[in-house]
């Protein structure tokens, strides 16, 4: 097949399951938040577990985008280094963006800077952004799809601490953190942390702590813990669905690491909404694709 | 029993609501978002919908157009405290009585609230399609030159919500009074977790 068939039939799989990532949420998330649901008992969290899952009936049943806003769009690409449209992949992601925008639809969220003005098809400068890995010799590419609304990300930021500080310093800014911030950002809430030697590395660790899915665990046994130990003590807040208190604040948290500079100890925040629009697709060679993060979704 | 609010609001209607209660609205809303509380308070524009006794929702919606039709597909709340800057100074100029948004607010906006006799509400955030199938019409958009999450949508709403009160026209604030709850969980649970993770030894 000649590439530029090829690259036509790609761009359209992505715009395609860009729309789908923007109006249904991926299985593991509706798995947690019925689960988080079935705990609240106060009326006040109830009655907002009911309009979130309402909504989610209504977006599937009129085919609209479940939040209003969908974010900047993010692509997170592994790629085997023999996938025949490797070059063309950036060019054929931001084609894809272009076209859902206005068949979905999405809302126009890429503002210029300096300039400040919104280019109204969601493309501007280095944006959608578009993350590379090259993970193999293979011949695929498996990517995951992020729609980074504004709420969620406000609480987002990375520091540097000083080793001193210890990872009694990394709990307490998650913490502080969240209590100012978190409860404007949707609960309940993915906590992405990551953990590296200077925060450029710790910040992009901890969006890519968020696109894992729910239930799986930090690879070291420690940061498991580490894990779990921070998704007991931030439900034990109490923050509950968008902030007016409930028995849970979170539906996860995950730390991704890197190895640090023995004179520095950086973390970075990334927080994912409860409306958490991740998606994760495989693109083969023969332009077929397989859908990791939607059950039988066809495109 | 619910309580439905209808546009325009007056102060007598909203007395007796306290933090925690939830009501809906019947009437018009109006976007209003960051730019727009920049342009009437610090760039000194006038603002050029009507707001007294009226509603406005920080919010960006998405909107297809049909000649000279617009539809509302997806609108849910945006952060509210963006606009703590400017709220203050909002209620007071415009007469608005009912701000929708999500998160809480600060203690200038209580303080406008309990002076001009205002509420601030929370609508379920990340609910859009609920919030879009309240709406009955578009009526009108305003500074649409800021784009479409920032201009002035007006809107005829019907049982418009959950809202949830977050601040009263007391002055109490839902949100100032659960974050001191949380901040004092806060230190004793980041203690607790201290002792567990002491790695670097």
């Amino acid at each position: 097949m000649r590439s530029a068939e090829s690259m036509q039939i790609m761009t359209n799989t992505m715009a395609k399951f860009i729309d789908v990532v923007g109006k249904r949420l991926p299985d593991d998330i509706v798995g947690k938040l019925s689960e988080l649901r079935a705990t609240e008992d106060s009326p006040l969290a109830k009655a907002i577990y009911d309009s979130m899952f309402d909504n989610l009936a209504k977006a599937a049943e009129l085919d609209r985008p479940i939040c209003q806003d969908t974010g900047v769009i993010s692509f997170f690409v592994k790629a085997g280094a023999k996938f025949p449209l490797l070059a063309s992949l950036n060019g054929i992601l931001v084609e894809s963006v272009r076209i859902a925008t206005t068949d979905s639809p999405l809302r126009h969220n890429a503002v210029q800077i300096f300039d400040e003005v919104n280019t109204n098809d969601n493309i501007g400068e280095k944006i959608p952004y578009v993350h590379w890995e090259i993970v193999d010799d293979g011949d695929e590419v498996e990517i995951e799809i992020y729609m980074a609304g504004g709420g969620g990300s406000l609480p987002g930021r990375a520091i540097t601490l000083m080793p001193s500080a210890g990872y009694e310093g990394i709990v307490k800014y998650v913490f502080d953190t969240m209590v100012d911030w978190g409860i404007n950002a949707c609960p309940p809430l993915l906590i992405g942390i990551g953990i590296a030697g200077s925060a450029e590395i710790a910040a992009i660790l901890s969006k890519k702590a968020i696109l894992r899915p729910i239930g799986t665990a930090h690879p070291n046994p420690k940061g498991a813990e580490f894990e779990k130990l921070m998704e007991k003590g931030l439900n034990e807040l109490g923050i509950g669905p968008q902030g007016l208190t409930g028995n849970s604040t979170v539906m996860g948290v995950h730390v991704e690491s890197a190895a640090r500079h023995p004179s520095s100890l950086s973390v970075g925040l990334s927080v994912g909404c409860w409306a958490h629009r991740r998606g994760t697709i495989r693109l083969k060679k023969d332009n077929s694709y397989e859908i990791k993060s939607h059950a039988g979704v066809a495109l | 029993m619910k309580k439905t609010l209808k546009t325009p609001i007056s102060s007598e209607d909203l007395e007796g609501i306290k933090i925690g209660d939830i009501v809906y609205l019947d009437g018009h809303i109006v976007t209003c978002r960051d730019v727009a509380h920049r342009r009437l308070i610090e760039l000194g524009r006038e603002l050029p919908v009507n707001l007294v006794g009226g509603a406005i929702f920080h919010a960006g919606p998405i909107i297809t157009q049909e000649g000279d039709k617009y539809n509302m597909i997806s609108i849910g709340p945006t952060t509210s405290m963006r606009m703590e800057r400017f709220e203050q100074e909002f209620i007071a100029e415009t007469g608005v009585k009912l701000v929708v948004g999500k998160g809480g607010m600060g203690a200038k906006t209580a303080a406008a609230c309990k002076e001009h006799k205002a509420l601030h509400c929370v609508f379920p955030g990340g609910c859009a399609v609920l919030g879009a199938t309240q709406v009955e019409e578009i009526e009108g958009v305003e500074w649409a030159d800021l784009g479409m999450p920032e201009a002035l949508w007006i809107s005829r709403v019907k049982g418009f919500g959950p809202l949830i009160v977050s601040i009263d026209t007391q002055g109490n604030n839902l949100f100032e009074q659960n974050k001191t709850i949380f901040h004092e969980r806060k230190e004793k649970i980041v203690a607790e977790i201290a002792k567990n993770v002491k790695f670097i030894k």
